[in-house]
């Protein structure tokens, strides 16, 4: 009887058959299943948007990984959201190459524009806006993501641009 | 060994230790935070930081954490060359931590603040913010406090990868790292107050400590040993003001190492009860009411009623108070106090024990057994510290996958790396899925008696002289195979079994298994669990003399003396009942109120163990001594002194002389003529404050010290800790080390057995060369109703610590366990009760692992009473149901999921 | 005629990376031939022969951390490439992934064939998208040409090569750290001893190398030994990709024969500084390398000879400060980066970059204090080298330390008076 071991009134939420499809197709590439755990983790974001804890429970049965040991991964990481965010996440590089090339000013003007902060979600959840360590674009910098697309040589003219652009796809 | 040199200084050291280990083996003062001599080392505070030089040659060195560093021959160290960046550490270590030390828990023994001045920083330079976070509800053991963490990571390692625990862990990461549980709630490990030790600060605090708070040097202490159950850790008690405190583990290198299980360390608080018996009471008939009576007088009138009277023994008094009552009414009229088929299985215990070639394993014998067979005995639940040992046990094949690649020993995460989940074998046979599945190898739920035959079976396979078994199915055939085969390949094997199940055979079928593993030069470890901290111990003073409770009952006696035992719960109630109602005269020793107690003529208050002084018996043989923590008040006495006027050295002695094994009871302590330098051992530190002022509400004049029972203690900061002798090994202390870490200061080496020995002495050995066989009979299980098995709880079955309002939050009442299929059968819904035979209505729960037609009943809780119930029994539906007030179903942690999900199997 | 640019004569701007067909066609997969022609440590003798150091960042000769490996067993073994790229400043293996997933590929299986591998698995950033997409079609490709699977070209040798994303942390870059969190643990290193070599994966032998590194393999084994000795200037080997971000005419990143100056990347690659703004300084391999000035710029971009002058070559893309932007606030936003990254396992890299951040902070707000420049200094020593469990702090001291070094002026400047450059 299962619901013994619980001390947590939580139940887990059921996963989908795509969820279920995804996280079964990358268990076969690991000898281990502690080792799916965070792809597991991954899925699940890609169809819900973040992990909730219902979410972080049900991978925790369905791959009978401990609920506080997937916690502590899922908390490790900077791409697991524990927490709601929007439809569209912008990862907004603020390292190096892209401060010296005037993040800080994009940053204000994402702020300005949609009235978020870091970390915040606008009202209508259509976007989140995170700082991401360097994407890595640097000769393109400053740059960013939305979701999984990339946007280089950014300008604040650019940014309404993208912003439009996401806006008007709602 | 190797010869190494520290800052110009020679020493040989043991290059299978760490270099951080022989520093401190050598009372050099190396700080440190994330070793732990139990848990090994990882490397992560970098507080132990030494140079290592190269050669004779090299006049820089390097920078080496001492804790992940293997003393090498010729090496050459230096700790003042690393000096600096110690203070350093520790610095950066404390940016963070709130310096709330006035409010603390852990002020006063706390290594982290003795680290602190132990490395230098006094001057704090950070002026940032500090880093918070919030804290978690862990139960009614422990506190959270997350802002005093200084993430050394010794929490997590303990609970998850020590203990076991899956409901903890470090979560987020740099400086905002946390450790707790992903959602609030009371800790499901039975070792979570280990933490309240672990932890260098005070993270992790005694609760019920914290809400009768005292500072470490204002308790009095002294060793003690837990009344828990039958391992016997010791322990260490403190005491303030007439109250019991806190209980924390007292080292001891062969029965508790560093940890207790939550009963033992949360357990005692029964000590503080107000069902406490305050004052002697006596009435003139069952009818009248109890009026208080003066000591003087209430030993009196004890005297008197023992003329003629039988005296019924307990298993959780001393020897020395069952030996006082043996005195006092004579042999012939002197029982042990429990069922005459316990009293047989102890028996059979000491005779396994002396007539056997195996080896009867300690606690440590437990951690180095590399293949276990456990025998239908759920160890945690009752005897909770062998559980948490193999658990030790099954990392050995690590260990050696390690030591074949040249890892040291302590290279803790190296070996659960390469280890992953390969474990050295345990193989379970119980009725019920255990806490200890997840790292078995296999499982096979069958009940004690066929558990027994399979056992037998293993035994034949392995020595076929060995008794044969028949009619064994294909199954269990294979599983005979597989486990003969694997016990004769280990190194070290182990066989443990107990007495919870009632099933004589069981113990037999251990002994015969452990007896075929012999092989005239090695042999098996053999542990046997017996249900209290004295049930071994009462059958010693029972060899020769085979009565039994049910003898005592049935002696006809009008007049009876009962020390320290609640009748009711060691045979079934209408039993005892007639028998009380049959007595003229009944007179009760017992510290706490119970349904015994209640029907006396006369009831003398008797100190609890930390009330008193005396010995235990622990489940191998181990005699132990504990001391008074304090002095009870002094309507209050021990045991021994309402039944005798002798001393305990006297009783012992006579005991010694009376009673074949006894004869160590003579020198568990170093005896009434014990001083050093013309004093005695002190309870209290020399630190201890208000000694002319605590008691100055009452008089104003400091009352002489007070008398000591054993002559070697004295209640007073007065005098010598006797580091000479472990059995008076007390809290420890070293200038610089105020916490627990202090203890290697009194190790052979840091991590090792006491320099002074290990306290207790075994009083059953064996030397035997020829391999005698057991040849028990096992009545078939009987097909009417359905068949009975107990199921033991550590919170909450055992009678004493029941008592503690800690240990009832984390216990519930009674209620029976039962297969799914079988519940169906019965029309039964989970808000139903069920109606037990000869007995009340109980709630049920569904456990998928026990077997179909089989039910589990709880023991010892309230609302059944188990001897009540016979072997097979009937089940119905319960009309009218309303489920009791304390029926806390979530109270209950089984392991029946990681059984149903085969996370039991190391495939 | 042979190929001087290994590494990226497939790539061309605009054009998306070459199919299976297309890659074998150009002269792709011939290595694995000439491989399995040879034992597993003949391969790996070549490697060792070549000279080839590892690209990551340390710059170790690839085919002797080979050589450390035990000799199989029959248990598995893996290879993993590490592709989670995410020093600051750097954008080279985004490139070659994003460009040419086969020459990763061929070399993979090359290298697992000298490995004995069993199994090989790209660990890759999360956020390279492109790159995911490319590489997993890349790697279907190469299991329908038999390339990989069981028996691959009817031999003996089978490997199965999968592809994992990571969810984003620098420390993963750290190869004990990349293997726990493949093992989907937290990604805290593991301590050395004992190497992955012996004790890696599951506990099992494995091999941890970078993107560049391995997609220098096809080549070695392709054209041989001699060849890639001789694509380097002078006494050194082979081609490495060197780039360019920060305030320059044309950022970016090109192959460059192994022992090219600074100068040459800087002035010819990258076209000379904007109009306008002048090199201050540079950080020469990433975000974790020390300052170099406009003196160093002739130095060859050889490990040795910029550890001589005083930094590491790392990761060889440079980072150019120019004149108009703060260096201390250059400095902040490193040290702001390693303290996030951090992953609180050892204290002076936990407890001593949030402290060094919180200084830097109050540099640039203008409250910072004669002494606080005493503590920096002596944060740089206590985060050094041998100090900490792994390389994260005593990098991003790297940075700092050559800052206080090189620009002591200015953190006195802005003590004394707060951060000028409010705007660039």
């Amino acid at each position: 009887m299962t619901d013994l071991i619980a001390s947590t009134a939580l139940k887990a939420r059921q996963l989908t058959e795509e969820e279920i499809h995804d996280i079964e197709h990358e268990k076969t590439h690991y000898p281990y299943a502690q080792a799916v755990g965070l792809e597991a983790l991954k899925i699940v974001q890609k169809y819900q948007g973040w992990v909730s804890d219902e979410s972080l429970l049900a991978v925790s049965e369905y791959l009978d990984i401990p609920p506080d040991e997937l916690e502590g991964v899922a908390t490790f990481f900077n791409m697991i959201f524990r927490q709601p965010v929007g439809k569209n996440v912008i990862l907004l590089c603020d390292s190096v190459a892209c401060w010296m090339l005037g993040c800080d000013d994009l940053q204000a003007h994402i702020t300005k524009t949609l009235g978020i902060n870091y970390g915040e979600t606008t009202d209508d959840d259509m976007f989140t806006l995170i700082p991401v360590p360097c994407l890595g674009d640097c000769d393109r910098a400053p740059s960013m993501m939305v979701g999984r697309e990339l946007y280089r040589n950014l300008t604040t003219e650019k940014i309404d641009q993208i912003i439009a652009e996401y806006k008007s796809k709602a | 060994m190797v010869s190494i040199t520290i800052d110009g200084k020679n020493f040989e050291v043991d290059e299978d230790n760490n270099l951080l280990q022989e520093c401190l083996s050598h009372a050099m003062d190396l700080p440190y935070f994330c070793w732990h001599p139990s848990m090994g080392s990882v490397g992560s505070c970098r507080q132990c930081a030494v140079i290592e030089y190269a050669d004779d040659n090299d006049e820089k060195g390097r920078l080496v954490m001492a804790c992940m560093t293997s003393p090498r021959e010729g090496g050459r160290y230096s700790l003042k060359g690393a000096r600096k960046f110690r203070a350093q550490a520790i610095e950066s270590i404390m940016i963070n931590h709130p310096h709330d030390c006035p409010v603390c828990e852990e002020g006063g023994e706390c290594h982290l603040q003795d680290m602190t001045v132990m490395s230098g920083h006094a001057y704090r330079r950070y002026d940032g913010k500090k880093k918070t976070h919030n804290n978690q509800y862990l139960g009614p053991f422990i506190n959270h406090e997350m802002n005093r963490c200084i993430t050394c990571y010794r929490c997590v390692r303990y609970y998850k990868d020590y203990a076991g625990g899956t409901d903890f862990s470090v979560q987020a990461s740099h400086d905002n790292t946390y450790f707790g549980r992903w959602q609030e709630g009371a800790y499901e490990s039975e070792f979570s107050g280990n933490l309240v030790e672990v932890c260098p600060t005070g993270v992790f605090t005694d609760k019920p400590f914290a809400k009768n708070y005292v500072r470490k040097w204002d308790l009095q202490t002294s060793p003690s040993v837990c009344t828990g159950c039958g391992v016997g850790c010791n322990t260490n008690p403190g005491e303030r003001y007439g109250t019991l405190r806190r209980i924390v583990n007292r080292f001891n290198d062969e029965v508790n190492g560093y940890f207790l299980c939550d009963k033992g360390r949360f357990g005692a608080g029964y000590v503080n009860s107000e069902q406490r018996i305050p004052v002697s009471m006596t009435r003139d008939s069952h009818e009248a009411d109890p009026v208080q009576i003066e000591p003087d007088a209430a030993k009196q009138a004890l005297k008197d009623a023992a003329k003629g009277a039988i005296g019924i023994a307990s298993p959780r008094a001393s020897m020395e108070a069952n030996f006082a009552l043996r005195e006092l009414v004579g042999e012939d009229s002197f029982y042990a106090g429990i069922s005459a088929k316990e009293l047989g299985m102890l028996n059979s215990i000491i005779d396994i024990y002396q007539n056997r070639p195996v080896n009867i394993a300690n606690i440590k014998d437990i951690e180095n057994s590399d293949a276990v067979l456990i025998l239908g005995e759920d160890i945690t639940n009752t005897a909770a510290r062998m559980a948490l040992a193999v658990r030790q046990s099954v990392k050995n094949l690590g260990r050696q996958m390690g030591a074949d690649l040249n890892f040291p020993n302590w290279h803790d995460a190296a070996i659960r790396t390469l280890a992953m989940d390969r474990k050295s074998p345990l193989y379970i046979l119980s009725p019920h899925a255990t806490r200890l599945d997840d790292v078995a190898k296999s499982v096979h739920i069958s009940s004690a008696a066929q558990s027994a035959r399979i056992g037998l079976a293993i035994a034949h396979a392995i020595d076929n002289s060995a008794p044969a078994v028949k009619g064994l199915s294909k199954e269990e055939q294979s599983l005979v195979d597989e486990i003969a085969g694997t016990l004769k390949g280990a190194k070290q094997a182990l066989i443990i079994s107990g007495t919870s199940s009632m099933e004589p055979a069981l113990l037999e079928a251990a002994a015969n298994v452990a007896t075929a593993l012999n092989d005239g030069d090695s042999k098996a470890n053999l542990a046997l669990a017996v249900p209290e901290s004295n049930s071994l111990g009462l059958a010693l003073m029972m060899q020769g003399n085979e009565k039994a409770l049910e003898q005592a009952m049935s002696s006809g006696s009008k007049k009876a003396i009962v020390l320290e035992n609640d009748l009711y719960r060691r045979a079934a109630s209408a039993d005892v009942d007639t028998f009380i109602d049959g007595l003229e005269q009944l007179a009760v020793l017992d510290s706490l109120k119970n349904r015994t107690g209640e029907q006396a003529n006369l009831v003398l208050a008797a100190a609890t163990f930390a009330e008193s002084s005396g010995t235990f018996v622990n489940y191998e043989g181990r005699a132990q001594h504990y001391y008074s923590t304090f002095k009870a008040v002094d309507s209050i006495r021990s045991s021994v002194s309402w039944l005798s006027d002798k001393s305990l050295n006297e009783l012992n002695a006579e005991c010694a002389a009376a009673l074949p094994h006894c004869a160590e009871l003579t020198h568990l302590t170093p005896g009434e003529g014990y001083n050093f330098a013309g004093l005695k051992a002190p309870r209290q530190p020399h630190r201890y404050s208000g000694r002319t002022a605590m008691r100055a509400n009452i008089n104003v004049h400091e009352p002489k010290q007070e008398q000591d029972e054993n002559g070697v203690m004295v209640y007073s900061m007065e005098g010598v800790p006797a580091i000479k002798d472990a059995s008076v090994f007390n809290s420890p202390w070293a200038p610089g080390w105020n916490s627990n870490q202090s203890v290697f200061k009194f190790q052979e080496f840091a991590g090792g057995p006491l320099k002074q020995g290990n306290q207790g002495k075994r009083l059953l050995e064996n030397n035997v060369k020829d391999k005698p066989w057991y040849e028990p009979e096992i009545a078939g299980d009987s097909d009417n109703g359905f068949k009975v098995f107990p199921i033991y709880h550590l919170f909450g079955s055992e009678e004493l610590s029941a008592f503690t309002p800690a240990i009832q939050e984390k216990a519930t009442s009674a209620y029976i366990a039962l297969n799914p299929a079988d519940a169906e059968k019965l029309g039964l819904h989970s808000t139903d009760g069920v109606q037990v035979e000869h007995n009340g209505a109980v709630p049920f729960i569904l456990r998928n692992s026990i077997a179909a037609g089989t039910v589990g009943v709880a023991v010892g809780l309230s609302g059944l009473n188990f001897r009540n119930i016979p072997g097979s029994i009937a089940l119905d539906k319960a009309e009218d149901w309303q489920s009791p007030d304390n029926w806390k179903a979530a109270n209950i942690i089984v392991s029946d999921r990681s059984a149903e999900s085969g996370k039991g199997s190391a495939s | 005629m042979s190929v001087t640019n290994p590494l990226t004569k497939n790539i061309e701007d605009g054009r998306d990376p070459l199919s299976f067909k297309e890659y074998q066609a150009a002269g792709g997969y011939q290595s694995l031939d000439k491989a399995m022609k040879m034992s597993p440590r003949d391969v790996m003798g070549q490697v060792k022969d070549a000279g080839l150091g590892g690209r990551g960042g340390a710059g170790f000769n690839t085919g002797l951390k080979w050589s450390f490996s035990p000799e199989p067993d029959g248990g598995p073994r893996y290879l993993v490439v590490n592709a989670d790229e995410m020093e600051p400043g750097t954008f080279k293996d985004r490139l070659l992934m994003e460009k040419d997933p086969h020459l990763l590929i061929e070399g993979m299986i090359t290298s697992s064939y000298a490995l004995s591998a069993t199994t090989a698995y790209i660990f890759l950033r999360g956020e390279y998208t492109l790159a995911e997409e490319r590489l997993l079609k890349a790697i279907d490709e190469a299991y329908t040409a038999g390339m990989l699977g069981q028996n691959i070209q009817g031999t003996d040798f089978s490997l199965d090569l999968y592809l994992h994303t990571s969810a984003g942390r620098y420390i993963c870059g750290e190869e004990t750290a990349l293997i726990n969190a493949l093992e989907g643990k937290r990604a805290n290193p593991r301590f050395k001893p004992p190497f992955p070599q012996v004790s890696g994966l599951w506990g099992r032998p494995t091999l941890v190398n970078n993107v560049e590194t391995i997609c220098n393999i096809p080549g070695i084994l392709t054209h041989g030994v001699e060849w890639f000795k001789n694509l380097g200037l002078g006494d050194e080997c082979g081609t490495r990709i060197s780039g360019v971000s920060g305030r320059v005419k044309n950022p970016g990143c090109w192959e460059m024969p192994v022992g090219t100056t600074f100068r040459t990347l800087l002035e010819d690659y990258a076209g000379g500084m904007q109009d306008g703004y002048e090199l201050k300084a540079f950080l020469p391999g990433g975000g974790s390398t020390d300052f170099l000035l406009p003196e160093h710029l002739d130095l060859p971009m050889i490990p040795g000879d910029v550890a001589k002058a005083g930094s590491r070559l790392g990761t060889s893309l440079i980072m150019v400060l120019d004149d108009k932007t703060c260096p201390v606030g250059c400095v902040r936003n490193l040290i702001k980066f390693f303290a996030h990254e951090s992953c609180g396992w050892c204290t002076p890299c936990r407890d001593g970059l949030p402290w060094v951040e919180h200084i830097l902070n109050k540099m640039e707000e203008g409250t910072g204090e004669m002494k606080d420049i005493e503590i920096l200094q002596e944060m740089c020593g206590y985060m050094g080298p041998g100090n900490t469990f792994c390389a994260l702090a005593p990098g991003a001291a790297e940075p700092l330390q050559s800052s206080l070094k090189y620009f002591m002026d200015e953190y006195e400047e802005h003590v004394k008076h707060g951060c000028k450059y409010k705007s660039h």
